[in-house]
């Protein structure tokens, strides 16, 4: 029988792909902002699996606030990275040091 | 036994799916394993009853973020050999900080398992369809949130227009003023006048 446990092994290894995925590619951020997704998908059927096994509906309400911000993150962090690419002609993440941060 | 098949499918090849998107040499190939590590996360989501997250899933993320990053890999004119230079220099780290974050989660999620969280409580049965019932959640005790919700994407959007948009000088831009200003007289007319009775100027 699948089990609580079974949903939380699949989110916890799509977890920490999305770990590696940011370890790997350093330098092209667009593959990162994809590790990011991944993580928050990650942690989407983490909500939905217990908000399921508990019985509690709130847990679906709150992947959907997750949802929300993985939208709105991905158009701004794109948005920059448009306009970054404009200026420099590159997307190599060694490459921002314009603030001097 | 079919949800056990169905289960087993979906989370192999959301895992599977998820290894491509970091591995895959071409960008555009990480959008499409993406993709279908999305479609196979709203399968196990419908597994689970959760149908509206589900669906919600196809939509914003297949339909909406996954064809913006598509949008800009190929919009971009970037040498993605030249970014993946330090990719196996990264590999042993990066699968250091992965095994001991997986570590992590499994030894938090034994613990959950041995304390008293679960109570043991068992999925209500519910006579309400799943939209209905998160529905009424969103619209009566997080009402709040959710106009929150709906702001951050306001803000989302106006900020992605104002970041991406640039005033170019060689185009020839609309002057609504001058158009709202206009008056019949000095406008150009279409006639078509009877043969023989001339025009009035």
């Amino acid at each position: 029988m699948i089990g609580l446990t079974h949903y939380l092994a699949v989110a916890a290894i799509l977890f920490t792909l999305g770990v590696l995925g940011i370890f790997l590619n350093r330098r092209n951020i667009i593959l990162m902002l994809m590790a990011i997704e991944l993580i928050l998908l990650a942690v989407n059927i983490n909500l939905v699996a217990f908000s399921a096994f508990l019985g509690d509906l709130v847990g679906q309400v709150f992947a959907m606030f997750v949802l929300t911000v993985a939208a709105a993150e991905a158009a701004i962090g794109l948005a920059i990275l448009v306009i970054f690419f404009r200026r420099r002609g590159s997307i190599a993440v060694d490459d921002v040091n314009r603030m001097r941060g | 036994m079919i949800a056990i098949f169905a289960f087993y499918l979906f989370a192999t090849l959301t895992i599977a799916s998820s290894v491509m998107v970091i591995f895959a040499r071409n960008p555009v190939h990480s959008v499409l394993w993406l993709i279908l590590a999305f479609f196979n996360a709203a399968g196990l989501m419908l597994l689970l009853g959760a149908e509206f997250i589900a669906m919600l899933l196809v939509i914003v993320y297949v339909g909406a973020v996954a064809v913006l990053f598509l949008f800009i890999v190929m919009m971009l004119d970037i040498d993605f050999a030249a970014l993946r230079s330090g990719f196996t220099k990264n590999l042993p780290f990066g699968l250091i900080v992965a095994l001991v974050l997986l570590a992590e989660i499994v030894v938090a999620v034994s613990a959950w398992k041995a304390g008293p969280v679960t109570g043991g409580a068992q999925p209500a049965a519910t006579t309400q369809p799943n939209i209905e019932a998160v529905g009424e959640l969103l619209y009566t005790r997080f009402l709040f949130p959710f106009e929150i919700a709906g702001l951050i994407l306001l803000v989302a959007m106006i900020g992605a227009i104002v970041l991406t948009h640039r005033s170019r000088g060689d185009v020839r831009g609309q002057k609504v003023s001058r158009q709202v200003d206009r008056r019949p007289d000095e406008a150009i007319k279409n006639l078509n006048p009877a043969v023989g009775e001339g025009m009035k100027l």
